[in-house]
C-alpha cells in the first residue's frame, strides 16, 4: 500500500464520511427523543432505550400529518404534469427537424437557468384570482414550472437515444406513427421516464419557498417547517428534518441506476 | 409523411404552460417591482432600499456566493477526479456523495442546526478534546464570522452534489484516449488534468456554474433554519416583505434584483467560458 | 530506435484471459503487424507495451531497458490511436508539439520538429486550423505527425486507418509506408485487416484468442501458414481446408493419390488455397461442383464442394463457369499445406508428392 494509494482512500472515507455522518446524527435525534436532544453533552451512539416516541410525537402533533400529505399531493401533480406535458415536447425536439426547435430549447433551458421559485411572488396574486391560492394544487402547478425543464431535456436525450430505425421499422410493418410510439419508444424510454418522474417528485417534495409563499393554512411540509421553525422545540425540528430527508434519499436510492444514466453518467 | 404542425401541437402544451407560470409571472415581478400606487416609480426600490435589512441582505447574499460557488467547484473536480480512479464500487462512492442531492435545503439547515447548536454535536465534540469548557454559541448575532462559517458548511455539504453530478457526466463524455495520448507524449498527471481534462471540462464546469450560482442566490430556508433572522439574504427578505409585511412591491423589488443578478452572472458564465466556434 | 523485447506476457481481465503467454522479439528499425481478428488479444498487447495497461505477468523491454513497471510517459514511446485522439480544443500546431512541450524542448527545436513532421505528411496549410474544422483523414495525418515529432524510439499504431473509407484507407496505406521507411522507427501496427498487414509489414504476428500463432514474413505467413486459422484468416478469399482420410502413407483425392507426410495416421487436412487450384481433365484431378459464381473484376470466384467439403476456387475472368457444372481441379504441388485435424497445425514442409494417377484404386 503506497503512501498515495493511502491518501487516496483516506479521500474518499472522509468525503463518504462527511455526507453520512451528519445524517446519522440528526436521525439519531429525531429517534432519540427529547432526552437525546437535550442532553449534553450530545451522545454518539443511539441509547440504550431506542424508542420511536419522538416520531409518534412528532406526527401526532396537528399539522404534520396532513402538511405530509399536501406534500404528497404537491408532489404526485408536479410528477405527472412534467411528464405529460415535458414528454411529448422532448419527443418533438428528438425526432423533428422545425423550425423554431432551437428557440424553444433555448427557452427551456433558460427557464433552467432561472431562479424560478421567486416567480411564486407574483403568482400569488394570480392564484388568489384564480382560487389556487393556499391549495396544494396551486403549489404542485408551481413545482411543475421547475421540474418541466428536467422533463423536456432528459426525455429528449432519452428518445435521441433510441435508434430511429426502430420506430421506421415499426411504420414499415404496419403501425400508425401514434401506435409506434406507444408500442416501440415508449416502452424503450419508460424505465428513464420513470427516472425523471421519480426526480420531479422529489423536486417537488423538497421546494420551500415557493411553498411558503403560496400556502397559508394548507400547508406543505417544508412550509409548515419553515413556519413552526423559531417556535417548536428542537427535537421536533429535528424529526421534522429526519421526515423530509428519508423519502427522498429513499427515491433516489432506487432510481440512482437511472437516474445517473440519464444525467449521462455512464457506468463505465 | 407526418404533417408539419406536429411537433409544434407536441410543444404547445409546455410552452403554453410556462407561458402562463413562467414568463408572465416574470413580466408581472417586474411590473410589480417598477410600480407603486398605480404609477410606475421606483418607490419600491427606495423602500427596499431604505430598510435596514437591505444592505445586510446583500452582502450577505454575496459574500456566500462568492465563498462557497468557488470552493463547491474545486470540492466537486476533486471528487470528480478521484472517483475516475475508484474501482470497485464507485457505485456505491457516487451514490453516496450524490444522497445531498435528495435533501431540501430546509433539511440540510436543520441538519447542521443540530451539530452546530449550543448544544449540539460540534460542541461535544470539542468539549470532549478539551477545547471547550460548556457549550459555546456559534450561531448567534454575537458571531457573525461562525454564523457565515456555519452556513457557507451547511451549503457546501448540501449542494457540492450538484456541481458534481454535472462534473461527473461531462468527465464521461471525454473520451478516455485523449487522457492515454497526453500520457504517452509524455503529461504527468497534473499535466494531464490542467491541459487535457480541465479544458474538455469547459462546457460542463459552464453549465455546472450558471446552476449552482443560480441557486445559490437563491438561497432561503438553509439560512433560515441556521440563522434564523440574524442572517437575511436576499431572497429572505423578499419572502418577508411578501408574506409578512404583505408588502408585493418591496417584495418584487428584492425579486428583481435577484433576477438580475443571476441573468448577469449566468451571462458572464457563458462568455467567459465559451468554447469558440473553431474548436467545436 | 531501438529493438522491443516481449518476454512471456500475460493478462487476464478478472477471469477472461486476453492473453495467454505471449513471447516476441522486434527487431530495431523492424515494422511488425499484431493481425487477428476483434478479441485477440492484440489490441490489449499494444497497450501493454504503451503501459496504459499492466500486464499479469512477463516483461517488456526496450532497447535493453526493461519498461514493465514505467508508465507510459517514462517509455520514450509514440502512439497512433484509433479514434486519432487529437485534443480539439489546441491547434494543429499545438497538436503536433504536443511530446515536444511536455518534454521541456525549447521553442526553436518544437518548431523545428513541427515543421517536418507537418511537411512528412502534408498538413502544413493546417497547422493553425482546430480538428473540428479537418476532416477524418487529416486528423488523422495529424496524429501521425504528433507521434513522429517527437521521434520516438519506438511507435505504436493502433488500427489508424480503420475509421477512413476504402480509398482513403488505400491511399494513407502507401503515404504512411513511405514515410515510416524514411524515418526508420521500430513499429508496432495494430491491425485486424490482413492486407492492410502485408502491405505494411516486415513481418506479422497472427494472434489468436491470446496466443501468437505464427510470426513470419507477409510471404511466409500467406505461402506457409502455420495453422488453420492461420490460412483461413491471412489472404482472401481464405484457404481451403479438405479432411481426408489417409491410407498407407497415401491420400486419396479423386483421381489423385498424394503422399502424405511421414508419421501420420488416420486423418489429415489438406490445405490449398483457391489461386493455386488448375483447372484439368477428371483423369488428372478431383471433381469440384459450382454452386455460386461471382465476377469481382481481376478473376471470377467459384465458391462449390468437392468430396462433400465447401472449395473455393478462382478462374481467369474470361472463362466463366455455368452454376451446377462439374469441373475437375488439381493442386499446385509446391503450394499446398498438409495440417493436422486435430490440432489445426502445420505437419513438416516435405514436398507434397504425386504418387500415381489413375481412377480410385490404385
Amino acid at each position: 500500500m503506497t503512501l498515495r494509494r493511502a491518501v487516496f482512500i483516506t479521500g474518499i472515507v472522509v468525503l463518504c464520511a462527511w455526507t453520512l455522518v451528519p445524517i446519522y446524527l440528526i436521525a439519531l435525534g429525531a429517534i432519540g427523543g427529547r432526552t437525546v436532544v437535550n442532553s449534553w453533552p450530545k451522545p454518539f451512539l443511539p441509547p440504550a432505550d431506542l424508542s420511536f416516541a419522538t416520531m409518534r410525537e412528532f406526527f401526532d402533533i396537528t399539522g404534520v400529518w396532513t402538511s405530509a400529505l399536501y406534500s404528497v399531493e404537491a408532489a404526485v401533480l408536479c410528477m405527472a404534469f412534467s411528464i405529460v406535458l415535458g414528454v411529448p415536447g422532448g419527443y418533438a425536439l428528438a425526432r423533428f427537424v422545425f423550425p423554431g426547435a432551437t428557440t424553444y430549447r433555448l427557452l427551456i433551458l433558460l427557464t433552467r437557468a432561472f431562479p424560478v421559485a421567486i416567480l411564486a411572488l407574483p403568482l400569488t396574486v394570480g392564484f388568489i384570482r384564480l382560487g389556487l391560492y393556499d391549495t396544494p394544487f396551486g403549489v404542485g402547478l408551481m413545482h411543475t414550472t421547475l421540474a418541466l425543464p428536467f422533463a423536456v431535456l432528459i426525455s429528449a436525450s432519452l428518445f435521441q437515444a433510441i435508434p430511429r430505425e426502430l420506430e421506421e421499422a415499426a411504420w414499415v410493418f404496419g403501425c400508425s406513427p401514434v401506435r409506434a410510439f406507444w408500442r416501440v419508444m415508449l416502452p424503450l424510454a419508460l424505465p428513464g421516464i420513470a427516472a425523471v418522474a421519480i426526480f420531479a417528485f422529489v423536486i417537488s417534495w423538497n421546494e420551500v419557498f415557493a411553498a411558503s409563499v403560496l400556502t397559508v393554512r394548507h400547508k406543505t411540509l417544508t412550509a409548515y417547517l419553515l413556519s413552526v421553525l423559531s417556535e417548536s422545540p428542537l427535537h421536533v425540528q429535528f424529526a421534522g428534518g429526519f421526515v423530509l430527508i428519508v423519502p427522498s434519499v429513499l427515491f433516489i436510492f432506487l432510481v440512482r441506476k437511472r437516474l445517473f444514466s440519464v444525467w449521462g453518467i455512464a457506468n463505465r | 409523411m407526418r404533417a408539419r404542425s406536429i411537433p409544434y401541437l407536441l410543444i404547445a402544451p409546455s410552452l403554453g404552460f410556462l407561458t402562463v407560470l413562467f414568463f408572465v409571472p416574470l413580466v408581472q415581478t417586474i411590473a410589480l417591482a417598477f410600480q407603486a400606487d398605480g404609477i410606475w416609480s421606483t418607490a419600491n426600490f427606495s423602500r427596499m432600499a431604505g430598510d435596514l435589512n437591505f444592505t445586510d441582505a446583500v452582502v450577505n447574499t454575496f459574500e456566500i456566493v462568492i465563498i462557497v460557488v468557488p470552493l463547491q467547484l474545486l470540492l466537486a473536480l476533486g471528487m470528480a477526479m478521484l472517483l475516475q480512479h475508484v474501482r470497485g464500487g464507485r457505485d456505491i462512492v457516487l451514490w453516496i456523495w450524490s444522497i445531498p442531492l435528495g435533501i431540501s435545503d430546509l433539511a440540510a439547515g436543520l441538519v447542521w442546526l443540530a451539530i452546530l447548536t449550543d448544544k449540539g454535536y460540534l460542541n461535544t465534540i470539542l468539549l470532549g478534546l478539551g477545547v471547550l469548557s460548556g457549550p459555546q454559541s456559534w450561531l448567534s448575532y454575537e458571531t457573525p464570522v461562525t454564523l457565515l462559517a456555519a452556513i457557507v458548511v451547511a451549503e457546501l455539504w448540501r449542494a457540492t452534489a450538484i456541481v458534481l453530478v454535472i462534473l461527473v457526466a461531462g468527465v464521461q463524455l471525454v473520451p478516455k484516449e485523449y487522457g492515454e495520448a497526453a500520457e504517452v507524449f509524455g503529461a504527468t498527471p497534473w499535466q494531464r488534468f490542467t491541459r487535457v481534462t480541465l479544458p474538455l471540462l469547459k462546457p460542463s464546469i459552464q453549465t455546472a456554474l450558471v446552476l449552482r450560482t443560480v441557486l445559490a442566490f437563491e438561497m432561503f430556508a438553509i439560512v433560515l433554519s441556521i440563522g434564523g433572522r440574524n442572517f437575511p439574504v436576499l431572497v429572505s427578505e423578499a419572502f418577508n416583505w411578501q408574506y409578512n409585511q404583505q408588502d408585493y412591491g418591496v417584495a418584487a423589488a428584492y425579486a428583481v434584483i435577484v433576477m438580475g443578478v443571476s441573468l448577469a452572472a449566468t451571462l458572464i458564465y457563458l462568455w467567459v467560458l465559451r468554447t469558440p466556434a473553431a474548436q467545436r | 530506435m531501438a529493438n522491443i523485447v516481449i518476454d512471456n506476457i500475460t493478462k487476464s481481465f478478472g477471469s477472461f484471459i486476453a492473453l495467454a503467454r505471449v513471447d516476441l522479439n522486434i527487431a530495431d528499425g523492424e515494422f511488425l503487424a499484431l493481425l487477428g481478428p476483434s478479441g485477440c488479444g492484440k489490441t490489449t498487447l499494444l497497450r501493454i507495451i504503451a503501459g496504459l495497461e499492466t500486464q499479469s505477468s512477463g516483461q517488456v523491454k526496450i532497447g535493453g531497458r526493461d519498461v514493465s513497471v514505467l508508465p507510459p510517459r517514462k517509455r520514450g514511446l509514440a502512439m497512433v490511436f484509433q479514434n486519432y485522439a487529437v485534443f480539439p480544443h489546441m491547434t494543429v500546431r499545438q497538436n503536433v508539439g504536443f511530446g515536444l512541450r511536455m518534454a521541456g524542448a525549447d521553442a526553436a527545436r518544437i518548431e523545428r520538429q513541427v515543421a517536418r513532421a507537418a511537411a512528412l505528411l502534408h498538413i502544413q496549410p493546417n497547422l493553425d486550423r482546430y480538428p473540428a474544422q479537418l476532416s477524418g483523414g487529416q486528423r488523422q495525418r495529424v496524429a501521425v505527425a504528433r507521434a513522429l515529432a517527437i521521434e520516438p524510439t519506438v511507435l505504436l499504431m493502433d488500427e489508424p486507418l480503420s475509421n477512413l473509407d476504402a480509398l482513403l484507407r488505400l491511399e494513407m496505406r502507401a503515404e504512411l509506408k513511405s514515410v515510416l521507411r524514411e524515418a526508420g522507427t521500430t513499429t508496432i501496427y495494430v491491425t485486424h485487416d490482413q492486407t492492410e498487414a502485408m502491405g505494411l509489414a516486415d513481418r506479422i504476428a497472427v494472434l489468436h484468442a491470446g496466443r501468437i500463432q505464427q510470426i513470419g514474413t507477409p510471404t511466409e505467413v500467406y505461402a506457409f501458414p502455420a495453422t488453420t486459422f492461420v490460412g483461413g484468416f491471412v489472404g482472401s478469399p481464405p484457404m481451403n481446408f479438405l479432411t481426408l482420410p489417409v491410407e498407407n502413407g497415401s491420400v486419396r483425392l479423386g483421381a489423385l493419390t498424394l503422399k502424405s507426410p511421414t508419421g501420420c495416421e488416420g486423418q489429415i487436412v489438406l490445405g490449398v488455397r483457391p489461386e493455386d487450384l488448375e483447372p484439368t481433365v477428371a483423369a488428372e484431378g478431383f471433381s469440384f461442383t459450382v454452386r455460386v459464381t461471382e465476377p469481382l473484376g481481376p478473376h471470377i470466384m467459384l465458391t462449390g464442394e468437392s468430396v462433400g467439403q465447401p472449395v473455393r476456387v478462382v478462374v481467369p475472368p474470361d472463362r466463366p463457369v455455368p452454376v451446377g457444372a462439374t469441373m475437375h481441379l488439381r493442386p499446385r504441388y509446391d503450394r499446398v499445406v498438409w495440417m493436422d485435424p486435430a490440432s489445426g497445425a502445420a505437419i513438416g514442409r516435405e514436398e507434397t508428392r504425386q504418387l500415381g494417377l489413375g481412377a480410385a484404386g490404385n
